[in-house]
């Protein structure tokens, strides 16, 4: 079994600056991190791994630096990283930032699961996975909470809905995405972390994967970020003084006003 | 991708589970409503399911023009492969302008994959849709866990496709004076793959309100101190007829089951009212709630960071404070 999984580097907070002038948001200079909710399918994907022997590959589109984080993901232990790199991907949207990476995998060989996360900790969009098993073309469960059993070419998975669970299975290969309910990641191994130092990781270009320079960038974004602002503030609070039965009987006449209860 | 010049009107996924409509598709019905305006845009609701044509009407009585009622024993229980396949040959057909999907579970899922299929773009997750002459659909989104709103446009491909985030847009009031018609789709020759199975629908939530759906919420933090003391926070919860939350210290305790997080890496809610008990007001649960209309705080320590949302806080013990304000919002509600 091959299974890759789909990573971003984002920056450690989202405490951001926005930079009003140029109209976008700016990160300069912030630590970068794996994205926490891809950490889920990292560590998934090391247990199926140690369970019944997969070979793990773990994959970004981002710029040069984001190697980093693959190394991290292999001092975690997956196998092998590929990076997607290229000036050309800068300011792609999440449908051109599905092809790019969908581009890469199936130049990484073949493989039987694609796990992603939830959802990019900076854009926030969830977009990424379920547009990526399009680009494949391969079945999706998104949100999955508990792999129930995997074989050669099957999967029963939880997937995690508003009022509880749905239970589903299919055949692979298949993407999944993961929410955090599915394990508790591991931290990298400062051994793990010294050998992944060491490792030549391949950095692919447009040119390297075969993409249509047409369907990348934000040239070849279907969407525009127009404007970037911080959320408009919120209306000044009010402290409730008195005795706790008085803050209790002003804050039911509050509500009531609100027209809440 | 359809041809800019013929597409028109504006779509809402009308999405029901076991038969009921889900309270965003309605919310989305009456923004949908709204968008279109008086402009010459017809408001289309396409309903997916199995014998579900009973649901048209109050389509049409929250303000949809037309219902497109797609009816096949596959569409029965939610899956990517058939709701995509088919919601891609009516695009096809009936050329939306604008695509609205709630951004719930179902939406989340489909709606990127929809995107790909279709070489459109797609705005997720929206607190604010607004319609532009010009450009159409504007979309505002959340990013960054809030704390940057983006403006997002889709200059070229068509249908714009939007998810709207559930309580983001208000519940139309039903109007039983207004006349819609109900579009039966052809299905027949559509090339279904339909390669997951639904085996079981387990549903944890049973009776009780949902996180995302409640118009109120009651929140508990690590201040709540363990798992019975959360009977506490879910007495004011019930009284309210509203839905349970928590902070993700308390989840991680094991005090709650993680499907009641708020915040970052749980669910992102926007009700009428969020009473946060014993929370510190992290950026990270911040991240779940800031939206909320009217922010309630109770927290013994006056320089706990929710107060700096907060539109009404109370400085007192939970376990004092709250158990009386159950006691009166019962006396209210009767
Ligand atoms: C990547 C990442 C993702 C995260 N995602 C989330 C998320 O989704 N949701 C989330 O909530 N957190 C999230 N966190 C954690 C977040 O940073 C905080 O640690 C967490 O929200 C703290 O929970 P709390 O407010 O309940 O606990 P604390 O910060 O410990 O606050 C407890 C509060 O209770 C008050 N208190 C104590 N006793 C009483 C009493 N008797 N009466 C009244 N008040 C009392 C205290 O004054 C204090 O303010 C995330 C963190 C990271 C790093
Ligand atoms: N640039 C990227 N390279 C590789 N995988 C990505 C990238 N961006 C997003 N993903 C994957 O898609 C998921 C959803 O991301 P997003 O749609 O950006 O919220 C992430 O959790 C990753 O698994």
């Amino acid at each position: 079994m091959r299974i890759v999984v789909s990573i971003k580097q984002v920056p450690e907070t989202t405490e951001v600056k926005i930079d009003q002038a140029a109209n976008r948001v700016d990160t300069e200079g912030l630590t970068r991190i794996i994205n926490p909710y891809d950490t889920y399918a990292l560590e998934e994907a090391i247990r199926i791994k140690e369970a019944s022997g997969a070979t793990v590959a773990v994959i970004t589109c981002g710029p040069e630096k984001a190697d980093e984080s693959l190394r991290e993901a292999l001092a975690m232990g997956a196998d092998e990283a590929f990076l997607l790199s290229d000036p050309a991907f800068d300011g792609s949207d999440p449908v051109a930032t599905a092809y790019i990476v969908a581009r890469g995998i199936e130049k990484c060989g073949p493989y039987d699961l694609v796990i992603a996360g939830r959802q990019a900790m900076d854009g926030s969009s969830g977009q990424v996975g379920p547009s990526l098993a399009e680009e494949l073309g391969v079945p999706t469960v998104s949100f999955v909470r508990k792999i129930e059993e995997l074989k050669d070419d099957y999967i029963r998975v939880q997937r995690m809905t508003d009022d509880g669970y749905d239970v589903l299975e299919g055949p692979l290969p298949m993407l999944i995405t993961v929410v955090k309910e599915i394990n508790e990641p591991r931290l990298p191994s400062l051994k793990g972390l010294m050998k992944a130092k060491r490792v030549t990781i391949p950095v692919w270009s447009a040119v390297d994967i075969g993409v249509d320079p047409a369907r990348v960038g934000p040239a070849g974004s279907p969407t525009k970020l127009s404007k970037v602002a911080p959320p408009p503030p919120r209306a000044g609070g009010e402290m409730l003084e008195g005795t706790p039965e008085e803050q209790v009987r002003k804050l039911v006449a509050r509500l009531k006003a609100a027209k809440v209860l | 991708m359809i041809p800019k010049a013929e597409a028109k009107n504006i779509w809402v996924l009308a999405e029901q589970r076991k038969g009921k409509l889900v309270n965003v598709s309605l919310e989305a019905v009456g923004l949908a409503r709204n968008l279109a305006g008086s402009s010459s845009q017809e408001v289309w609701a396409v309903l997916l399911g199995k014998d579900v044509a009973g649901l048209a009407e109050s389509l049409i009585q929250a303000g949809a023009d037309v219902v497109l009622l797609a009816e096949d024993d596959r569409l029965a229980g939610f899956r990517d492969d058939p709701y995509v396949d088919y919601l891609t040959h009516l695009v096809g057909v009936y050329k939306p302008a604008a695509f609205i999907i709630g951004a719930n579970s179902t939406g989340k899922s489909l709606a990127p994959r929809l995107a790909t299929r279709l070489g459109t773009g797609l705005a997720s997750d929206c607190v604010e849709l607004s319609w532009d002459q010009a450009d159409g659909l504007v979309a505002t989104r959340p990013m960054y866990g809030g704390n940057v709103m983006a403006t997002v446009l889709c200059p070229e491909a068509r249908p714009q496709l939007a998810s709207l985030r559930p309580k983001s847009a208000p519940r139309p009031v039903p109007d039983p004076s207004r006349k819609g018609r109900i579009e039966k789709a052809d299905l027949s020759g559509v090339n279904v793959r339909d390669r997951v199975r639904l085996l079981e629908q387990v549903d944890t939530a049973g009776d009780q309100v949902k996180l995302e759906e409640a118009d109120i919420i009651v929140s508990g933090g690590r201040g709540v101190g363990g798992p019975e003391k959360f009977s506490v926070i879910k007495g004011l919860a019930d009284a309210c007829k509203g839905a349970m939350g928590a902070s993700r210290a308390a989840v991680d305790a094991g005090w709650v089951p993680y499907t009641h997080q708020v915040g970052q890496t749980g669910k992102t809610v926007s009700p009428k009212v969020y009473v946060a008990c014993g929370i510190s007001g992290a950026i990270q649960h911040l991240a779940g709630m800031k939206s909320s209309d009217i922010i309630v705080a109770i927290n013994k320590n006056p320089d706990a960071p929710i107060f700096k949302v907060a539109t009404l806080g109370i400085v007192g013990d939970l376990f004092e404070i709250v158990p009386m304000l159950t006691e009166a919002v019962k006396k209210e509600m009767g």
